[in-house]
């Protein structure tokens, strides 16, 4: 049973080594990077299919035994999220082995890509909060590296900014985590679960409970806690990024469900308050920023913030509709962030720009590429049947059920900037001119570009399969929305499990 | 003991933002480095202190005997310290390259990401 945890967050890792020690040879690190990340996919969906039977799969670490040891635990919500994680890191592999060049290859790109990787899966499959804390680190560390790989003035600047809010944030985790064991005793969630429910002292546990908002809020980019992410995500290189925008924030909408369905009650609480404007807030922010950018990466940064809105907003009404709302938002998320990004790099390859005002032309030159770029500009937007739509619906159906009106109407308003903004990208960058000179069209990239489309395309028939079949995905997030709610199966498993 | 820490913990913790909202990178630096051990102390004091009473198991016997102090707590501060010396190497190689690429470590001077409003050509 264990076996089943511990591959997909194994295998990310022992492919990092052959990548580092092969980093001369670019082609070959990729192509092991490549291998090791379709190797984790399989693993994940043996896992996702496993829990999809059984309900929750936990195993001890070492085997020491529930709650004193570390737990292992996938539930639906925890196999969805390896699963894409493992998914996204399937296209990234390959859109970098067009990207990659041999300079960046001998840092270690490869590398510390698949480290990367194997910290957010760890993130997502760990039941212990100090664990959980310990693969932030592995993930922070590794997108470092990641963000820095290249070294131009831009991304140094990027990266001091990034690594110097995301370390407080850090700072913040490991204090509540220490604040936490004072007052419980124990650091397993299905311990916590008990332990904070029956604990005397609810005040502390409020404050502790805010270090927490606060310390994933950060990770996960909430208003006013975001500032780090526009000031970086466009520097690095176009898989970096894409990865980035795909899985790293993600892994705080994460914690935030994890932690506020199992450890803490966010019923009436004054946590839930503050999530509900946090969210509201990150919505308006996030889409006015993506409104007021020019560069296409910032744009889709900014664009990123305005969907975590979405998510944390599906937290915090509470319901089981809402947070089945927010997972499928998130599955949906992080397949078209990945595909927008990958399809930045691709624009930016063409016509040799990043500012949306100076490029131009690629609907004249490249009418598929701009065809497969508007659907996935379709998808963010939330126009049906795509996903998107599905997952607006259930949470303005949430909001409206919860009486949230306020809610429901910036998620419709947010919907239509969303829009407004995917069509300046589409006038600026595909149909006006090019500022001073011609976009290439894509057979003139030579045999990377079957690398760099293949993921955008991959994804993007994901989504629309997704869209187009709603029924499943849905029923998938409703089951793990269910196993959130009620964390009896959970708790059991996890302390029932001996080895 | 505890009300002790508590208080060295928010004096660090004062002075570890003191820093942390300065321009200069540098004194951000000794400010994480600050606020993190106020962290780690946090942790520490969370285990309760107990005097001389080290969590050992004597010989043949299967567990400590009488009450010893609490070894998790002192294990999470072992990986925090750990972690942090690791990320705190790291933001100080970078603001060495920072200042040898940027030319500054003046984090208001370093606009390269994000430009300001009259440096963006139109």
């Amino acid at each position: 049973m264990s076996w089943l945890l511990a591959f997909p967050l194994l295998i990310p890792f022992v492919t990092a080594v052959p990548c580092y020690f092969y980093s001369d040879r670019p082609e070959l690190s990729a192509r092991i990077s490549i291998a090791g990340s379709v190797a984790a996919l399989v693993a994940a969906l043996i896992l996702f299919f496993r829990v999809s039977e059984d309900g929750v799969v936990a195993g001890q670490m070492g085997g020491w035994a529930a709650p004193f040891g570390i737990t292992l635990v996938a539930d639906m919500l925890s196999a969805i999220m390896v699963v894409i994680t493992s998914l996204t890191g399937v296209a990234v592999a390959i859109y970098a082995q067009g990207e990659i060049e041999l300079e960046q290859s001998q840092l270690g790109y490869h590398a510390i890509f698949q480290a990367l990787l194997g910290g957010v899966t760890g993130a997502f499959l760990t039941g212990d909060i100090f664990n959980l804390y310990v693969w932030f680190e592995v993930m922070l560390i590794a997108s470092f590296g990641l963000l820095i790989i290249g070294g131009r003035a831009e991304q140094i600047d990027g990266a001091v900014k990034y690594v110097a809010l995301n370390l407080v944030s850090t700072i913040l985790f490991l204090s509540g985590i220490g604040l936490l064991y004072g007052v419980t005793g124990t650091l397993n969630m299905a311990d916590l679960n008990a332990a904070v429910a029956n604990s005397e002292k609810q005040g502390l546990l409020t404050v502790i409970a805010i270090f927490f908002v606060f310390a994933f809020a950060m990770k996960a980019a909430v208003f006013p806690l975001y500032s780090w992410l526009p000031a970086a995500y466009h520097t690095p290189a176009f898989a970096v990024s894409a990865v980035f925008a795909a899985l790293l924030t993600k892994v705080g909408v994460y914690s935030l469900l994890r932690v506020f369905t199992l450890v803490f009650d966010l019923e009436g609480s004054f946590a839930q308050g503050l999530l509900l404007w946090a969210a509201i807030l990150t919505m308006l922010a996030g889409v006015t920023g993506a409104l007021a950018s020019t560069d296409i990466r910032k744009v889709l940064s900014y664009q990123i913030i305005a969907s975590i809105g979405s998510l944390v907003l599906g937290l915090a009404i509470y319901s089981p509709l809402a947070i089945a709302g927010s997972i499928f938002y998130l599955i949906h998320n992080v397949l078209v962030k990945g595909a927008l990004f990958m399809s930045a790099g691709v624009m930016t390859k063409l016509t040799g720009e990043s500012d949306l005002r100076r490029m131009g032309g690629l609907y004249a030159s490249t009418p598929v590429f701009a065809g497969i770029f508007l659907v996935a500009g379709f998808t963010l937007a939330g126009f049906p049947p795509l996903t998107g739509f599905w997952a607006k619906l259930m949470l303005v159906q949430a909001s409206l059920e919860a009486s949230a009106l306020i809610a429901a109407a910036v998620i419709l308003f947010v919907g239509l900037l969303t829009i407004w903004s995917i069509c300046k990208i589409w006038l600026e960058g595909f149909l006006t001119a090019h500022a001073d000179g011609e976009a290439k069209a894509l057979h003139q990239m030579g045999n990377d570009r079957f690398v760099l489309m293949g993921p955008i395309v991959g994804l993007m028939v994901l989504l629309i399969l997704m869209g187009l079949m709603p029924n499943y995905f849905i029923g998938l997030a409703q089951t793990a929305s269910d196993q959130l709610l009620n964390p009896d199966l959970y708790v059991d498993t996890v302390l029932g499990v001996s080895q | 003991m505890e009300p002790l820490l508590a208080i060295l913990v928010g004096v660090l913790i004062a002075a570890a933002i003191y820093l942390m909202l300065d321009r200069n990178l540098l004194r951000f630096l000794f400010g994480l480095l600050l606020i993190s051990n106020g962290a780690n102390l946090i942790i520490f004091a969370a285990g309760r202190t107990t005097a001389g009473r080290p969590p050992l198991v004597p010989d043949g016997a299967d567990a400590p005997i009488g009450s010893v102090a609490n070894a998790l707590p002192q294990a999470l501060v072992l990986t925090a310290i750990v972690i942090g010396f690791g990320l705190f190497a790291f933001a100080l190689v970078l603001a060495l390259r920072a200042y040898d690429t940027l030319g500054t470590l003046d984090t208001t001077e370093m606009r390269l990401a994000e430009p300001r409003e009259e440096e963006k050509d139109t």
